[in-house]
């Protein structure tokens, strides 16, 4: 008999340097709870972080990647956004 | 590692493709880019991915239970902390080598079956019996370093997860040789009794080590389209001589002798070794092992014992969510 | 051939620390058995954690004793060099693992015990003692949460898993009683201030205890006699076939280091 599936779920951890959440990985868990026990137990065994969340796999909706060229390409001709598409002189200083 | 042997081609189902997006797909891995789950990519990179993938991760898994037999005899509360947390870091390299597994679109759940039915291999290194204590320095020693020396370069694997959970895993490593080798050299330097229980050690692992690099480049069927889709980086015979050149300094160090008394250095300083036994590989492959049917009996056990508690955690969760929505309902 | 066992001069303080530790030790032990063989890798990797935290208890303390009693003996001869009768664990603490429900069952009735115990002995006047305490609270707090959550899930899931862990109740919990007792040589420390009096503990307990069975479902037994003795060496058969593995290594080969 084929062994039941237990739900998926993605790990992300807060680390100490006070950056954002990041994927870590994911684990096999029934409920939240265990879930983020489980994330405890697997992927901060090396004092990795400081905040954990869990999110059921199934309730990722991701971007689709044959749709890359309409959702990215466009914002690359924008250099306008980046400071160093204007000029300041030098003697003004950092600005 | 563990999986560079094991592998079948697969060339075949990839004629059903569509020409056109398959040139695409190797023009990205030609660029060094990155596949990602849910990226287009033909079928047989998928299937060479998954069962490269999961063998991996049932010989973390497997890998477990040789070391698993000395945690409670460990001969110091040291070297017993040390070798809990490091055969529990190879059950977590086996946990996110699954979930690497799982991104490809099989169940953490079918691919483990797949490995309880015999149906899939892990490492013929895990059918070797440890016998004593400095089988698990020998393990740590050589069994990490080689798996080490294959690991390294799947960190650059094409397929992004596979190549992001090897990066953890190495990281993680880092210590496993480090402890077994030390265990080995407190060995050497003890007692008479106990260089000779490292000896005896360094005997009967050598060759199967060195097996674990897979079978010699001109017989390895899967390499060309492995190393075409970057997956593989190297081949077998050049990992093995990396390790073999890497190692004898070492066993020199520790004062053992390597079981090939042929062994020789040549003009360039590689360590050239005696013919390896492929026919006790094919044989190990095949189940024939001294431990195959040990190891794979205790995952069984493993797994069916605990039927009963994933049970119930599933059908608690199903309680608490029928609750919470009879809750909601009021 | 064999190496024999060593001496300890148990005045209260060693005999008081080489109790916590060889509770921290042989649960430890108990522990690292399921390694490679849990229900599921994630709970593979919580039990090595709790494991790992209670060796961890178990080194802190042995060194501590040694210490205190100012021979030549250390955390491993202690460990490894005293035979069941030296050994001053509690009954609980040694009982195998059975399944995953026995296993959790006695996990969760002493870490509820633990962590009340070590957040009490935080304040002991014994600074070092109060450090281990610190440490060890936090990780039992951490051992209560995990083997709650089990012993609710298993209690409250299937048919089969409320039976295993109802036996497992029954059987176990008779072991429970000697987590409270105090003898003599105890009682001196407790007004000394250095250890406190695990019986002051014992309502709340009860209250933990009998909420987590409650919301799992289970029922405690009725049957109030305790057995009592892992304090005084007086062990079950099971603490001999467990050292006798522990310390097969140290005990075979006669002045090696490992
Ligand atoms: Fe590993
Ligand atoms: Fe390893
Ligand atoms: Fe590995």
């Amino acid at each position: 008999m084929a062994t039941p599936n237990i739900p998926l779920w993605e790990v992300f951890i807060r680390s100490r340097n006070g950056l954002a959440h990041k994927h870590v990985g994911s684990l096999h868990a029934t409920d939240a709870t265990l879930a983020l026990q489980a994330a405890r137990d697997i992927y901060t065994r090396r004092g990795e972080g400081l905040s954990i969340w869990v999110v059921p796999s199934n309730a990722i909706t991701a971007s689709d990647p044959t749709e890359k060229g309409m959702m990215f390409e466009p914002a690359e001709s924008k250099i306008y956004r980046h400071p160093t598409f204007y000029d300041v002189p030098e003697e003004v200083g950092h600005m | 590692m563990y999986t560079q042997a094991l592998n079948s081609s697969d060339n075949d189902d990839r004629h059903v493709e569509d020409a056109a997006r398959a040139a695409q797909f190797q023009a990205r891995i030609d660029a060094d880019e990155r596949i990602e789950p849910n990226d287009w990519m033909p079928a047989a990179y998928r299937k060479t991915l998954t069962r490269q993938i999961s063998q991996h991760a049932h010989s973390e898994i497997v890998g477990m239970l040789p070391e698993g037999n000395w945690i409670t005899r460990a001969p110091t509360l040291r070297r017993k902390a040390a070798l809990l947390a490091k055969v529990q870091d190879e059950c977590g390299h086996g946990l996110y080598l699954y979930a690497a597994a799982e991104t490809l679109g099989s169940s953490r759940e079918e691919l483990v079956d797949a490995m309880l039915a015999g149906k899939a291999k892990y490492s013929s290194i895990f059918n070797y019996p440890t016998l004593t204590w400095a089988d698990i320095g020998t393990i740590g020693w050589l069994v990490d370093g080689a798996a080490i020396m294959n690991q390294i370069p799947l960190c650059r694997c094409s397929y992004g997860p596979y190549a992001r959970a090897m990066i953890r895993v190495c990281k993680e490593e880092s210590f496993h040789q480090r402890q077994g080798f030390e265990i080995m050299l407190t060995l050497c330097r003890g007692t008479e009794d106990q260089k000779a229980m490292a000896q005896n050690a360094l005997d009967r692992w050598w060759w199967p080590v060195l097996m674990m690099f897979g079978p010699p480049d001109q017989v390895s069927q899967h390499s060309d389209t492995s190393t075409k889709w970057k997956i593989k980086r190297f081949s077998n015979d050049e990992l093995r001589q990396k390790f073999v050149d890497a190692t004898v300094p070492q066993a020199q160090f520790l004062g053992l002798t390597i079981p090939d008394l042929g062994m020789k250095q040549n003009a360039n300083g590689n360590w050239e070794y005696s013919p390896i036994d492929w026919e006790e590989f094919k044989q190990v492959l095949a189940g024939n092992g001294p431990c195959n049917r040990e190891r794979l009996a205790a995952r069984r056990k493993a797994h069916d014992d605990g039927a009963w508690v994933r049970e119930a955690a599933m059908a608690y969760a199903e309680k608490r969510k029928s609750r919470q929505m009879a809750q909601a309902a009021e | 051939m064999a190496v024999a066992s060593i001496k300890v001069s148990e005045t209260p303080l060693v005999l008081y620390t080489l109790r916590r530790a060889d509770d921290a030790l042989i649960l430890g032990h108990r522990l690292s058995e399921w390694c490679g063989h849990a229900p599921m890798l994630e709970e593979d990797m919580a039990l090595a954690n709790m494991g790992l935290d209670l060796l961890g208890q178990a080194r802190e303390l042995y060194t501590y004793a040694a210490k205190v009693e100012g021979k030549d003996n250390d955390e491993d001869k202690f460990a490894y060099l005293r035979d069941v009768v030296q050994y001053r664990n509690l009954l609980l603490l040694e009982q195998p693992n059975g399944d995953f429900a026995r296993t959790m069952v006695r996990q969760f009735f002493y870490a509820a015990f633990a962590d009340l115990y070590w957040r009490a002995m935080m304040k002991s006047k014994d600074t070092t003692l109060a450090a281990v305490a610190a440490k060890s609270e936090k990780e039992s707090a951490y051992h209560i949460r995990h083997s709650s959550e089990w012993i609710v899930r298993l209690g409250d899931g299937t048919e089969e898993s409320h039976a295993r862990t109802q036996s497992a109740i029954d059987d176990l919990w008779a072991y429970t009683g000697e987590m409270f007792a105090v003898d003599d040589s105890e009682r001196g420390l407790i007004d000394a201030g250095i250890a406190i009096d695990p019986a002051t503990l014992h309502p709340q307990w009860l209250k933990t205890v009998t909420s987590v069975v409650n919301e799992a479902t289970l029922a405690l037994p009725k049957n109030n006699w305790m057995q009592q003795g892992g304090r005084s060496g007086r062990h079950s058969e099971h603490l001999g076939h467990l050292l006798s593995e522990l310390q097969s290594l140290q005990r075979s080969f006669p002045g090696a280091t490992w």
